[in-house]
């Protein structure tokens, strides 16, 4: 596990070819991670029949709605599997 | 359910199922068994039994907080084919639940998702203005409460615990689990 709880963690920009599960609204942005949650097959191997896909940890990072949106004081917690991450 | 065979989408799954029969993957049998089975047992009554009892057990509380699937299997639902989170409502904060990117919903605890939770307007909304689309359900939060989003973007599913209703004390677990709705484990209402 890269990331312990707590730690800062921006989403990787761009838009790939390809399947993914990272929504567009949270690239880019920094959030926190609030935990592992499990290791799962990568869905963006998966979905293009690379065998055997990457097995990562997944995530669970909170953004802050005003993070996101610019406005809002609410949160938006979303499931991020470790390659999709990076340090700030 | 009238006209629903018509639809282009209905066209498109028997496509694919026609595609997969073909490959020898499955047969019309067993998506049909599989059906049947589904949502012959699939209903909000299992998920409104888990949190009646975690309001009433602090220990299957725990439980069910730290582990989902372990919590599930303890009420009798041990088939789960995805991992659960459970995340509580308290005082301080409402939880909410959506996927932005498709519909993933834990269909075995809460039944069939409704329609609302799969259109683009829900999904989209949910995440920009959740203080908005609760109020359209008829849940207006004070204004200090925060709103917690859950994108279910992974393999595991999301269900709120709602916060247990004030006067409920005498009640017994069947009457517990009455009170609560699918709605109020999706996080759409307050129970």
């Amino acid at each position: 596990m890269t990331y312990e709880p707590g730690a800062r963690v921006r989403v990787k920009p761009g838009d790939p070819d390809h399947h993914t599960r990272v929504p567009g609204y949270v690239r880019g942005h920094t959030g926190t991670v609030i935990g592992a949650i499990d290791q799962w097959p990568v869905p963006d191997d998966s979905a293009r029949g690379i065998d055997p896909p990457r097995d990562e940890t997944c995530y669970a990072v909170r953004f802050s709605a005003a993070d996101l949106w610019g406005s809002g004081d609410h949160t938006v917690t979303v499931d991020l599997w470790e390659s999709y991450l990076g340090r700030p | 359910m009238a006209g629903h065979d018509d639809l282009p989408v209905a066209a498109r799954a028997r496509r694919l199922e026609e595609r997969l029969i073909a490959a020898g993957l499955t047969s019309d049998d067993e998506i049909d068994e599989y059906l049947t089975k589904l949502y012959t047992s699939a209903s909000p009554v299992n998920g409104a039994r888990m949190a009646a009892r975690a309001w009433t057990d602090p220990d299957y509380r725990d439980l069910l907080l730290s582990d989902g699937v372990a919590g599930a299997a303890e009420m009798g639902f041990g088939d789960l084919t995805y991992a659960l989170r459970v995340v509580p409502n308290t005082a301080a904060t409402h939880n909410v639940i959506v996927c932005t990117l498709c519909s993933c919903y834990p269909v075995s605890l809460l039944g069939p998702s409704p329609g609302w939770y799969k259109s683009f307007a829900y999904r989209s909304r949910t995440v920009r203005e959740p203080r908005a689309v609760l109020a359209e359900f008829g849940l207006t939060l004070p204004g200090e409460v925060e709103i917690s989003v859950w994108d279910s973007t992974s393999e595991a599913r999301y269900m709120v615990l709602p916060n247990r209703p004030a006067g409920t004390e005498g009640l017994g677990p069947g009457e517990l689990a009455g009170l609560v709705t699918r709605n109020g484990l999706i996080g759409t209402a307050a129970v």
